[in-house]
């Protein structure tokens, strides 16, 4: 069979149990589509032998009737999480070379499941961008092109490579990571689907930390069966984090009826901002036309301090990031600067911390470091902290007066070229988040679903926000989105 | 507030990340940039709002106070830059 690669992780699961095709022959079929994928620059580190161990062992387990949920299902891994024995540098200078002793709690559960992982995706240095545009391997590439316009587009970020990755059909799915949008963006601008569960789901542990109190690892995914699926191989109570909810995981799959009479969406005022594309509105509109066709009852909301919770994040990630990035001072793993005679200890933190993050980081950590730093606490981080219990408030109020899920636009625009906005200051781009950043601040669950293209051809996607640990009435609800917009665009092969 | 170019060296040094005389003025242009859109905060009353410490109102678990992990030097060691004799291995800290 061929194009086993193009399946998605439902198809290929069911391909499996029916005995038409093999774990090996799916991962190969992956691994030669990877291959070919080089100038996408999504897998940065790949592992075809333990791929193919990993399937020879799911194959035996499938031929046992032994077989977990996503047995012999070949996926990406973002860099972000640690990997036994494999890279895992969370796209830095810094980690160069770093192999894990362990393992990741969230990869970990997926090779309980019995995926199978074929390497490790591009990301944002530290998972802090919107454009994978600061990793220390490159820009990742979108498949996707503006019509015949042969400009390299970005695949959003920070999960810019496992967007890529799912959306050119080089694995079934990937993980990703969200901190204040990197799995629902770079989702929106791939035309693939991903959702960031509620804060506390999936655990924490063994994950590169960017900012402890925001980050939520996800699936990113062909459809939202396929994110149901792998949602529920991700997430589950770790006693290795202490945030990790301890609450049952249910059966996410089993929950996509399509059926959501009665259901009461919210479309919040303040998500329609001034110079708002006239296509993301019109998208919005038909997305809200669709769910109300399908029988949700639509209702205005206001959610009334929408407008500070960038101003918030841009506070409380960098002041999380100062102290969790301390760490890397050339002491325990990864690189170290060359010293000269005369160095003394600070020497050695300094030149390692100048050579191995990347503008951005630095930027962030510094901007954390001030903001936490004697007499400006206060004013800076106490204040922006206060704001996240205001931003919460406005969820909890909407969803105690009986709304079930909130619409909104995942991104202000479709994807933009790499390097369009290299002359923009750091709040442009900080803007990318603009829709996405208050579910991580209220630790919201948030799924990103393909709805409509642009003028150009290139995919938009509409965000729906949930209720705390709803994931599965989120997902349903976005199973009738999805059904309802029919999103079938594919970006056409040229790489 | 508009951060200039020693406090701009004060937080680099505090973040222990070097940074080179001449790039200073357009690292303090840059933070005076995300620090003129933070302040947009000052705008929203704050009055008797508790600081947000944890999103879903929990318990941290406790456990036994026992040890339940160790003994595993050479893992720990494996990825250092520098290793000596079972040490992670630094410049000289005292004179």
């Amino acid at each position: 069979m061929s194009d086993l690669n193009k399946l998605g992780l439902a198809e290929a699961r069911d391909l499996l149990r029916k005995g038409e095709t093999s774990s090996v022959e799916l991962t190969q079929s992956c691994l030669t589509a990877i291959d070919a994928a080089g100038a996408l620059n999504a897998f940065v580190h790949k592992t075809p032998e333990l791929a193919l161990e990993r399937a020879a062992d799911a194959d035996a387990r499938l031929k046992d009737n032994d077989a977990p949920a996503m047995c012999g299902l070949p996926i990406g891994i973002k860099d972000l999480f640690c990997t036994k024995g494999v890279d895992s540098q969370a796209g830095s200078r810094i980690l160069q070379g770093f192999k894990p002793e362990y393992e990741s709690t969230v990869s970990q559960n997926l090779i309980d499941s019995g995926a199978v992982m074929l390497g490790k995706l591009n990301m944002d240095e530290f998972a802090m961008g919107s454009s994978n545009e600061t990793s220390v391997y490159g820009n990742a590439v979108s498949p996707w092109r503006r019509g015949n316009d042969d400009a390299e587009l970005t695949p959003g970020g920070s999960s810019g490579g496992s967007a890529s990755a799912v959306a050119a059909d080089l694995c079934l799915a990937a993980t990703g990571t969200d901190t204040g949008g990197s799995i629902r963006q770079p989702a929106a601008f791939t035309g693939t689907v991903g959702i960031k569960p509620t804060y506390g789901r999936c655990s924490r542990w063994g994950t590169v930390a960017f900012a402890s109190s925001l980050d939520q690892a996800g699936p990113m995914t062909k459809s939202v069966r396929d994110a149901a699926i792998m949602l529920e191989a991700m997430c589950g109570h770790d006693a290795k984090d202490s945030t990790s909810a301890d609450l049952a995981v249910p059966n996410f799959e089993a929950m996509l009826t399509g059926d959501i009479k009665g259901k009461k969406i919210g479309i919040p005022k303040e998500y329609r901002m001034d110079g708002m594309p006239a296509e993301i509105e019109e998208l919005w509109a038909d997305g809200t036309a669709m769910l109300k066709a399908a029988g949700a009852e639509i209702v205005d909301i206001s959610l009334p301090h929408t407008k500070y919770a960038l101003p918030a994040y841009y506070v409380i990630a960098p002041a999380e990031a100062s102290s969790n990035l301390a760490r890397y001072d050339g002491v325990r793993y990864g690189h170290r600067a060359t010293l000269e005679a005369g160095d003394g200890i600070t020497e050695m933190y300094e030149k390692t911390r100048a050579e191995g993050f990347g503008p951005e980081v630095q930027r962030r950590v510094m901007v954390g470091t001030y903001v936490l730093s004697a007499g400006f606490y206060d004013a800076y981080y106490n204040r922006a902290r206060r704001v996240r219990t205001l931003i919460k408030k406005d969820f909890e109020d909407v969803f105690s007066a009986g709304v079930d899920a909130i619409l909104t636009p995942a991104t202000p625009s479709a994807a933009f070229g790499l390097g369009e906005m290299t002359d923009a200051d750091p709040v442009q781009m900080y803007l990318n988040d603009v829709f996405t950043v208050t579910v991580n601040l209220a630790g919201l669950p948030g799924i990103s679903v393909p709805t409509g293209l642009d003028s150009q051809g290139l995919p938009l996607g509409l965000q729906l926000i949930g209720k705390p640990w709803e994931e599965g009435d989120l997902l349903n609800t976005a199973y009738a989105l999805e059904t309802a917009a029919g999103f079938v665009a594919k970006p056409g092969k040229w790489w | 507030m508009s951060i200039d170019k020693d406090t701009a060296a004060r937080v680099a040094k505090l973040a222990r990340i070097k940074v080179e005389e001449d790039a200073l003025p357009a690292l303090a242009a840059e933070f005076n940039t995300i620090l003129g859109f933070i302040e947009q905060l000052n705008e929203v009353d704050v009055e008797g709002i508790e600081p947000m410490t944890s999103v879903t109102p929990q318990r941290l678990k406790r456990r036994e106070d026992v040890v339940t992990d160790g003994h595993q030097q050479p893992k720990v060691l494996a990825n250092a830059p520098d290793e000596r004799e079972g040490f992670f291995a630094v410049p000289k800290v005292m004179e």
